[in-house]
């Protein structure tokens, strides 16, 4: 008996010691990762954080009681032995005590269900009303396994061009950003868990996401439905920059590819141009102009390849061009037979489309 | 009570009066007789139709699970609709003349149905034979007008998603005719050849109660295939 | 006039039965000897037993799924497999689990329990109640075997359309997926007709509906909810192989399909899907508590209702798993609601649960414990259910092992638990014997604090961002430690399963041997011998209140007239459990095996062809005629004992 109360108590404070560390993470302000739900750095993910504390108080409160009230049978009711015979005085008899407590606990959880239920209301509701004045909205269109985003014209200048970049969104810091969202293929979810919820990207549908970042610096995001093979590898970066070096780089994306300077990138451009790159990519300024896959007019400049995979440096382009499917097997770029130095030029011409 | 008399096919005449059904209940209870600790029960009926028969319980859980499959048909069915510019897509409403010519080939069945379930419940098995063996006929008959119906369609089931769900609507209806159809085959040539008991009334009274229920749901399938896109 | 000769005057049974009556119940209930008999058995705790093995068959290879992969897991970028075989084996662990595992196990055990707990002496339609169990079978051989050969389904157990559709899943893979629900749910809705006309008609008299066991309570609400449920995934699976195979375009957005349509379609079976689980789960728990608290459950009435209740609005729940999609906000709050409102049937039962510990008298043996293991793992599930139901917090949780966490804590703290509990509360009943107690405690304690490693960390992940169904991930994220925890967790729970399986293996032969009521319990299963005879009952009880065994004696106690050389039982009527008819049950046969085969073909053919739905119907309504088609000695033994009303 004594044995049963020891491992009873250990268990007790085993889960207890959980809950207090789910709460404490819960509540710590500290950044844990670039990726977290509990680390908000935009108001949606900041309105859902203050959510999540209030569901976790009640929550935890409540399973407490439920514990405690369990724990506490379990310690004081007398033990029956194999002998014991059933107890059948209940049979008949209205038994008032078990009633009493059990109605006021039914109606002390609905109170509580609909406290959580108003709580759930009003943040949907603050989602829903966030300040959309002078919005920059970006359409996002999800591929397996990886990102495409098209900029419209400029808010000034309806004349201007849009443009397209992939795996890596830049917004303005304190701005609010409309992102429609679709699929090519399959269905995608965008998520950036520290600015705000999710949203799946679904083919023949269009749906949207509101959101705002409020500090700057660079979020992860990572597609959060199951989408095949490489979904595991189909992450995102969300640039959250101060106003004007966002202008400047919208200014830069907007512009053409610059013409190589120097005879090692011409050389570069020309193996671009002669092989079977342009059957899947863009860039902008050169001839080449389909769009399978990701738009490469200032690839120079994101700090990813491959949807979050690898670091953009000259080795890992060089590795990712030679044999994609060793990275990641199953995307949908072929293997290069390019010669060494013809692909360390288009490498290095690459690097400088900025 | 002659243990034979079901088998030997020999008509009884049968209440289906509340009268006789609650003079039955008392009969049946009084059926059932106490003996010191024990209730005997050898005086009980082993033949009962409708809610007494399991296979009538049975049945109506066929009717259930399969009502639903159809209620969800003709939810996808207006999901399409309701999204859809133009209904159909791109190709003319089915022709209704064939759908409609089997509704009422349909509705003109259940007489022959009721009058084998009366039959069935009076344990004549003649009167089984014919009305059941009608019946037969006139869903073979459908089934060729049915046929008959896929082809006056308008539309493939790979045309659009409007030839898909119609196509499954019609074709879940037909599933359904078809196995009733061939229950209904195997009950007429059992009642031919035997060998017969209670059960196998009870049985062809649970086979018109389906068959029912393949006239009725009809009748709002008919509605959505035929009249919905007009 | 007619044409079978009735056979002589038959014996029937007295109250107490002769030696011989019993001698002649064995005979007429059992299983034939033999091959031919082993597929020709239709007796229902045979069809249990080999049900409940078979489930539990799965239950281990879903496991064994499950331990690959969080070996994969356990460490950021780990080698152990590509992604091929990752997708695979999320894919076959969620089907083997919730398919060939969690569902049926539950209508196993009530296949073998439900006669006994009511008092008659064989399942409503014994021959169909064969075939269910056949098709399951052949169901999940399809899919081990397409596992096996490379070829098994990788699109996860929901399969999400486009991606399971014919674009983006070439091969039969996903076909091999969707064919197994069309398996799995034939199985399962033939189950409930079973289970339903059981319940309402085959009782004990006396047994009015205010007095069944809970357990039959909960089945039988399952059984409705199965009912109404199952069509929409079969609707569903259907159109996607139709899709797939003959070029129709449900899910296609380019030809007026609807790719959300699949996720409505499969969401509104999915979600009461999951209550088919956790009902049953109830069920056991009503029967564990009473007796090992050793008093009548406190607040019958409210359980009956609150079962009902969850049975209703579990229908209304199927939006929430669709909250990140571009459904409209305010269609959304709607199914916050619901899902929150259905906590509250769920509290009453635990309240009333938590009543009955306090007011009574604890025995603590292992049944015991895995029953208590309710009230934690299921209360922390719950709770992180309430989470989920809000929009705002789901679609930052919704796809990450948040959720992965909750299905688990509700899963088995609702279901697996207490069915560890009921195989250990009825295993003495199904063979004699007891469970060794010591080695059950070893398992229950490696079990649950295996689980609670294993899941817990689990919360934290998905709140710090991991989503689902990745194959590995990257050392900079920081997830690995806790990964790592969790692959420890997953040990343990496979050591306790180990555990499990040889304390069950081992207690055949050297378990104490169980007379017909080891633990004490009150519902009439306890009243009969273990394991019971072939008849269940050598004269049906006659019942007078909840827990006949507790309260018995008064009379009438036993129902006498029945036949012992022919199968028979008693048919009562559905509220107030009257005597109204006897009926005559089949004999084995081997054609609902026959049948189930033909079926097998016709539904694995027509992955492969059309035709097959065309030439595959010959076999099948041939072998359903004969299994149909009367016997002559069967008819001719019916008519002596046949009494018209």
């Amino acid at each position: 008996m004594r044995r049963i109360r020891v491992a009873q108590a250990l268990s007790a404070l085993a889960l207890i010691a959980m809950a207090g560390a789910a709460f404490a993470i819960g509540s710590s302000p500290v950044t844990t990762g670039p990726h977290d739900v509990l680390a908000p750095a935009g108001v949606q993910a900041d309105r859902i954080g203050q959510l999540w504390n209030v569901f976790l108080g009640v929550c935890t409160l409540v399973t407490l009681a439920v514990f405690a009230v369990f724990a506490l049978a379990l310690w004081r009711t007398p033990r029956a032995t194999g002998e014991t015979p059933a107890d059948l005085s209940s049979l008949g008899r209205h038994e008032s005590g078990p009633y009493r407590t059990v109605v006021g606990a039914v109606a002390v959880s609905i109170a509580l269900l609909l406290v959580l239920l108003a709580a759930s209301v009003w943040t949907d509701r603050a989602l829903a009303r966030m300040a959309l004045a002078d919005a920059l909205s970006i359409q996002v269109v999800g591929h397996q396994w990886w990102w495409e985003a098209r900029y419209g014209p400029a808010a000034n200048e309806p004349m201007s061009d849009q443009f397209v970049t992939a795996n890596e969104l830049h917004v303005p810091v304190g701005r609010p950003v409309i992102v429609t969202l679709t699929g090519a293929d399959v269905i995608h979810s965008l998520w950036v868990p520290s600015l705000a919820g999710k949203k799946d990207l679904i083919p023949g549908r269009t749906s949207k996401l509101q959101f705002r970042a409020d500090h700057p610096g660079v979020y992860r995001g990572q597609c959060a439905e199951f989408c095949g093979f490489q979904h595991a590898y189909m992450g995102f970066q969300v640039f959250a920059d101060a106003p004007a070096d966002y202008a400047a780089w919208e200014a830069r994306q907007r512009q053409e590819a610059a013409a190589p300077a120097g005879a090692a990138l011409q050389r570069g451009e020309q193996v671009f141009l002669g092989s079977t790159c342009i059957m899947c990519h863009t860039v902008n300024g050169t001839t080449a102009q389909a769009n399978f896959g990701p738009d490469l007019t200032h690839v120079g400049g994101r700090t990813t390849l491959a949807a979050g995979m690898l670091r953009n440096t000259p080795q890992d382009l060089k590795r990712w061009i030679r044999d994609p499917q060793k990275i990641k097997p199953g995307t949908s770029m072929p293997a290069s037979t390019l010669p060494d130095a013809d692909l360390d030029a288009l490498v290095a011409w690459l690097g400088s489309l900025r | 009570m002659s243990t034979s008399a079901i088998g030997g096919g020999a008509a009884r005449p049968a209440g289906t009066t509340r009268e006789a059904s609650m003079q039955r209940r008392t009969e049946g209870q009084q059926a059932v007789r106490r003996v010191g600790a024990a209730l005997d029960v050898a005086a009980l009926p082993s033949v009962g139709f409708s809610h007494r028969s399991l296979m009538w319980w049975g049945t109506l859980g066929l009717m259930a699970i399969e009502g639903t499959a159809f209620a969800l048909a003709i939810a996808i069915y207006f999901f399409f609709q309701v999204h859809a510019e133009r209904w159909p897509y791109t190709t003319p409403p089915p022709a209704l003349v064939w759908g409609t010519l089997n509704t009422v080939i349909l509705i003109v069945s259940m007489l022959p149905n009721h009058l084998a379930k009366r039959a069935a419940e009076r344990y004549d098995r003649r009167g089984v034979w014919m009305w059941l063996g009608l019946c037969l006929l006139l869903a073979l008959l459908f089934l060729g007008v049915r046929w008959l119906e896929f082809s006056a369609l308008n539309v493939r089931w790979d045309t659009d998603a409007y030839g898909s769900i119609v196509w499954t609507l019609l074709g879940l209806h037909t599933v359904h005719l078809v196995t009733d159809t061939w229950d209904s085959a195997v009950l007429e040539a059992l009642f031919f050849t035997g060998p017969l008991e209670g059960r196998r009334y009870v049985d062809v009274s649970e086979n018109a109660m389906y068959w029912y229920f393949v006239v009725w749901s009809w009748l709002p399938i008919y509605a959505v295939v035929y009249l919905a896109p007009r | 006039m007619s044409d079978v000769a009735p056979a002589a005057s038959p014996m029937l049974n007295s109250v107490p039965p002769t030696s011989g009556q019993a001698a002649a119940l064995e005979r007429t209930w059992r299983d034939p000897p033999g091959l031919l008999g082993w597929i020709s058995a239709v007796n229902h705790k045979t069809i249990g037993k080999r049900f409940i093995s078979t489930a539990f068959a799965f239950f281990i290879a879903g496991g064994l799924f499950a331990l690959a992969m969080r070996l994969q897991l356990a460490k950021p970028e780990n080698g152990l497999m590509g992604p091929d075989l990752y997708n695979q084996l999320f894919t076959m662990h969620g089907s083997t689990m919730m398919f060939l595992f969690a569902v049926p196990v539950m209508q196993a055990v009530a296949v073998y329990l439900l006669p006994l707990m009511l008092g008659t002496r064989s399942v409503a339609f014994p021959r169909m109640n064969a075939f269910a169990y056949w098709i399951y079978l052949f169901g999940g051989l399809m899919l081990m075997t397409a596992f096996a050969l490379d070829i098994g389904p990788d699109v996860g157990w929901f399969a999400y359309v486009p991606l399971s559709g014919p674009d983006y899943s070439p091969g039969k893979r996903a076909d091999f997926w969707a064919q197994l629900i069309t398996f799995t749910e034939l199985s399962g809705l033939l189950e409930a007709i079973v289970i339903v006309t059981t319940v309402f008609k085959l009782r004990a008299p006396g047994m009015t509906l205010n007095r069944i066991p809970l357990f039959a309570w909960t089945m039988v609400v399952t059984a409705f909810m199965v009912m109404f449920a199952m069509p929409s995934v079969m609707l569903a699976s259907t159109a996607l192989i139709m899709d797939r195979l003959v070029g129709t375009h449900f899910y296609n957005p380019a030809e007026g399909g609807d790719v959300i349509l699949w996720q409505h379609l499969f969401w509104f079976f999915g979600h009461p899907e999951v209550y088919f689980i956790f009902l049953p789960g109830l069920g056991f728990l009503s029967s564990i508590i009473p007796t090992f608290a050793r008093r009548p459950i406190y607040g019958y009435t409210a359980m009956v209702l609150s079962v009902i209740a969850t049975g209703f609005l579990s229908f209304g729940l199927w939006v929430h798993h669709m909250f990140a999609t571009n459904l409209p906000d305010l269609g959304k709050s709607f199914f916050t609601a619901a899902s929150l409102m259905i906590a509250i049937p769920s509290a009453v039962q635990i309240f009333c649960w938590l009543a009955t510990l306090w007011t009574g008298r604890l025995r603590f043996r292992t049944p015991l414990y895995f029953a208590l293991a309710f009230f934690v793992i299921l209360v922390i599930g719950g709770m992180s259910g309430l989470m989920l139901a809000s929009v705002p917090l789901d679609v930052q949780v919704h796809d990450t092992y948040f959720v992965v966490a909750h299905l688990h804590y509700v899963l088995l703290g609702g279901a697996v638990f207490p069915l560890f509990g009921a195989i250990y509360y009825w295993y003495p009943k199904f063979t004699g014997r007891l469970m060794g107690e010591r080695l059950g405690r070893w398992n229950f304690w490696l079990f649950f604090i295996g689980f609670n490693v294993a899941f817990f960390p689990m919360h934290l992940l998905g709140l710090h961002g991991m989503p689902r169904r990745v194959y590995t991930y990257g050392a900079e994220m920081g997830w690995g430690t806790l990964n790592a925890v969790s692959t420890f967790g997953a040990l343990l729970i496979a050591a306790s399963v180990l555990c499990f399986l040889y304390n069950a293996w081992h207690s055949r032969s050297h378990g104490a041997v169980a007379g017909p009521n080891p633990w004490g319990g009150g519902t009439l299963e306890w009243a009969t011998a273990s394991p019971p005879p072939a008849c269940n009952f050598e004269a049906i009880p006659v019942v007078h209140g909840r827990d006949p065994v507790w309260e018995a004696g008064a009379e009438p106690t036993h129902v006498a007239g029945l036949s012992v050389e022919s199968r028979e039982a008693l048919v009562t009527t559905v509220l107030d459990a009257h005597p109204d008819k006897r009926e005559a049950f089949p004999n084995p046969t081997p054609w609902p095996f026959v049948s189930a085969v033909a079926t097998a073909v016709f539904f694995i053919g027509s992955i492969f062809t059309p035709w097959a739905v065309v030439w595959g119907t010959i076999p099948i309504g041939i072998a359903t005629t004969i299994w149909f088609w009367p016997k002559r000695r069967e008819t001719a033994a019916h008519l002596a004992l046949e009494r018209a009303p």
